[in-house]
């Protein structure tokens, strides 16, 4: 029996957890001097309240939506994939190697075999840790995290080197004008709808909702997803039924991998085009938390990427506007984060007895 | 007819310097922070004297991610925020995108030259400064080997290296210099430990004198000269303080005032590129009581003499960002 009916699990215990972050958030903002309200105000403001900040927040939300799916798939067959972040660092590597190798005539033609780029290099990096998991026992969380530190130093090595355009930053040369995606202003723009022109959320976006309904029929709607969600419940069932610990593990890393990889495709190729160092920014690591808010389902990936990129954005405006300084935006990001993965049960518990309480009275 | 053009020229006028007036400048700072204690740092205190001798207020902001410094300077600019400065060669794409967009407005970049009329490149001569503060290691060292830490191996910081590396020799042709670079990506502007380890390893080979172009990195590198007993030098803001006794001098490089200079142009910011040199006590040498035993007058006078030959032109100290290279090493 189900203790609790499944709309309080997914909808009442995620918003009263974020209920609690903002609450402390509020006397975090109080404590140096600030208005809470007028901070709320100016994040809800700043990130809804144009179309440039929803330009932004769609752009952060974009990042946030691969890397969760990234972490959510590979969740299903119970492997803790905590390297989102290199892949996506490798990822960018083959979005910019895909962009720069020929003068591209048309972005329709660039995109997807950028996107080829970032998902095959993404999934390549995700392949060695998965089969040192696989074969050899090598526990995934240490080689993931270590691959990232591996990953950052590929790129810093490449990007001042044989990818180095001339000058002082270490970043690679820009794109072609052939490979700049279509931003929101210009997919709008036929529809008569007024978009801003300079936020960075492009049609990235519209491949990271792909995804997400992709990943939805992959994992419950096919053979293979039945037998990565068998292995993620009980590895000694799947077996018996059948099931090859060693592939669910190389192909749910593999998968993982390169939605984490696309995710360059939008910073990659969408906003910076070209190969900066670090543009990643933690957005690896944010996935992990999205998928755990999101309960590692597509509906709720996407939803709490949304929130996150609320935050991002909403924490640039205050920042930008309030004068808080941006240390004390990460102590907000960090409360939700806090709130909503890592004391999960302590409002869980009290809603679970509520609900039996509930019960027997009825 | 006149007249009534005139006044109403006035009245326009008047409007507009009200509108001058209202407009706040407003400073970006780059991904390592206000604090660092070195660039960055300096730029703020630049923005703070400007607030508190004119009670004029500013807006700041130390941005999170490389998105944000085009929505930075993008939405300041909108809100009316003038001038703007920007501080870091990172931020040159994002102005070259956002200038031509706000004609009104004026920027200004530190430490890159940004080609467009309304913005203003600031560039120092970080050269000649680290000239003489090689010219005082070399004086100072006893072993006739120095060393230098950099931070993030770029032009900028070879520029620095290669300047000191000139210095040096102008006094002792013979001496050893034992150049590293701490790394090659942004985190090696912060790493403090790192910068220890090289001291240390350069002490070891004999180095008796090590200047730092490391940003936070180098506050391990002065920590571990004056662990060891032997002279750190410090780079951009005065760090003769950080260790008294231990820090021979500092490498000023002014960048407060230049962000000071840009806060009080009153919105009549000339474009085009600004130099900060001796000339323009942009760089120099840091001298006060921290370090005053260390320098002797013999010491000073010779660096006060070259000072002024560079300023007459007659030294000339190569730039290493001119041809990416250097003629000594």
């Amino acid at each position: 029996m189900q203790k609790m009916p499944k709309w309080a699990d997914i909808v009442l215990i995620p918003l009263i957890n974020l209920f609690l972050a903002f609450i402390i958030s509020g006397f975090v903002i109080w404590s140096i001097g600030k208005d809470p309200f007028a901070a709320l105000n100016t994040m809800i403001e700043g990130a809804f309240g144009s179309t440039n900040g929803w330009g932004y927040t769609l752009y952060y939300t974009t990042n946030f939506i691969f890397t969760g799916l990234a972490v959510a798939v590979a969740f299903q067959a119970r492997q803790f994939n905590i390297g989102g972040e290199g892949q996506a660092a490798i990822g960018g590597l083959g979005v910019a190697l895909m962009c720069l190798m020929i003068d591209w005539p048309h972005w329709a033609l660039a995109l997807p075999v950028a996107i080829v780029g970032g998902a095959v290099f993404g999934a390549a990096w995700a392949f060695i840790p998965a089969y040192l998991q696989a074969k050899r026992g090598s526990h995934i969380v240490i080689t993931t995290i270590m691959f990232n530190f591996i990953a950052a130093a590929l790129l810093g090595f490449l990007l001042n080197g044989a990818l180095k355009a001339p000058g002082m930053a270490a970043e690679s040369p820009g794109f072609p004008e052939g490979a700049t995606l279509p931003t929101f202003h210009d997919m709008l723009a036929p529809l008569g709808i007024e978009f801003s022109r300079h936020a960075p959320a492009n049609i990235s976006f519209l491949v990271a909702l792909l995804c997400a309904f992709l990943v939805w029929i992959l994992i419950w709607h096919t053979r293979l997803g039945y037998a990565i969600r068998s292995y993620g419940r009980s590895e000694t069932a799947a077996k018996y039924a059948g099931i090859s610990p060693t592939k669910i593990i190389i192909v749910s890393m593999l998968i993982s991998g390169g939605l984490a990889g696309l995710m360059a495709v939008n910073v990659t190729m969408g906003e910076a085009e070209r190969l900066v160092l670090n543009s990643v920014e933690g957005a690896g690591f944010i996935g992990i938390a999205v998928a755990l808010m999101g309960r590692s389902h597509p509906v709720g990936v996407v939803l709490a990427a949304l929130l996150f990129g609320f935050l991002y954005q909403g924490g640039a405006e205050l920042s930008l506007w309030e004068g808080i300084p941006r240390e004390l935006v990460i102590v907000i990001q960090a409360l939700v984060i806090l709130f909503t993965g890592a004391l999960d049960n302590m409002v869980r518990n009290p809603v679970e007895r509520m609900f039996l309480k509930l019960r027997k009275g009825a | 007819m006149t007249m009534m053009r005139s006044l109403l020229g006035a009245a326009a006028a008047m409007a507009l310097s009200t509108v001058a007036a209202v407009a706040d400048p407003a400073v970006i700072f780059d991904l390592g922070g206000k604090f660092d204690k070195s660039f960055n740092e300096a730029a703020f205190n630049g923005a703070e004297r400007w607030a508190e001798e004119t009670g004029g207020s500013y807006r700041e902001v130390e941005i999170q991610s490389e998105a944000q410094r085009e929505q930075a300077l993008r939405r300041f600019a909108e809100s009316g925020s003038n001038p703007i400065v920007v501080t870091g060669f990172a931020y040159a794409s994002a102005l070259e995108a956002v200038a031509p967009d706000f004609p009104d407005t004026s920027f200004a970049i530190v430490d890159m030259v940004v080609d467009q009329p309304n913005v203003q490149s600031i560039v120092f001569n970080e050269h000649e400064g680290s000239y003489l503060v090689g010219m005082l290691a070399a004086m100072a060292s006893e072993s006739g080997t120095v060393g230098f830490v950099g931070g993030m191996d770029i032009p900028l910081i070879s520029k620095f290296a290669c300047g000191y590396a000139q210095g040096v020799r102008a006094v002792n042709p013979d001496a050893t210099i034992i150049q590293n670079m701490t790394g090659t990506t942004p985190s090696a502007w912060n790493d403090p430990v790192r910068g220890q380890e090289l001291t240390r390893a350069q002490i070891s080979q004999g180095a008796d004198v090590v200047f730092h172009a490391a940003g936070g990195t180098g506050v391990g590198v002065l920590q571990a000269a004056a662990d060891e007993g032997i002279l750190g030098i410090g780079v951009d803001s005065n760090q003769n303080f950080m260790h008294p006794g231990s820090v021979l001098t500092s490498m000023l490089k002014r960048v407060d005032v230049a962000v000071y200079n840009v806060f009080s142009a009153e919105g009549a910011l000339p474009s085009g590129i600004t130099v900060m040199g001796l000339a323009e006590e942009g760089v120099g040498y840091a001298l006060d009581d921290n370090n005053a035993s260390l320098v002797s007058a013999e010491m000073q006078t010779a660096v006060d003499a070259a000072r002024l030959q560079i300023i007459a032109g007659d030294i000339s100290v190569h730039d290493y960002m001119s041809d990416e290279s250097c003629p000594v090493n």
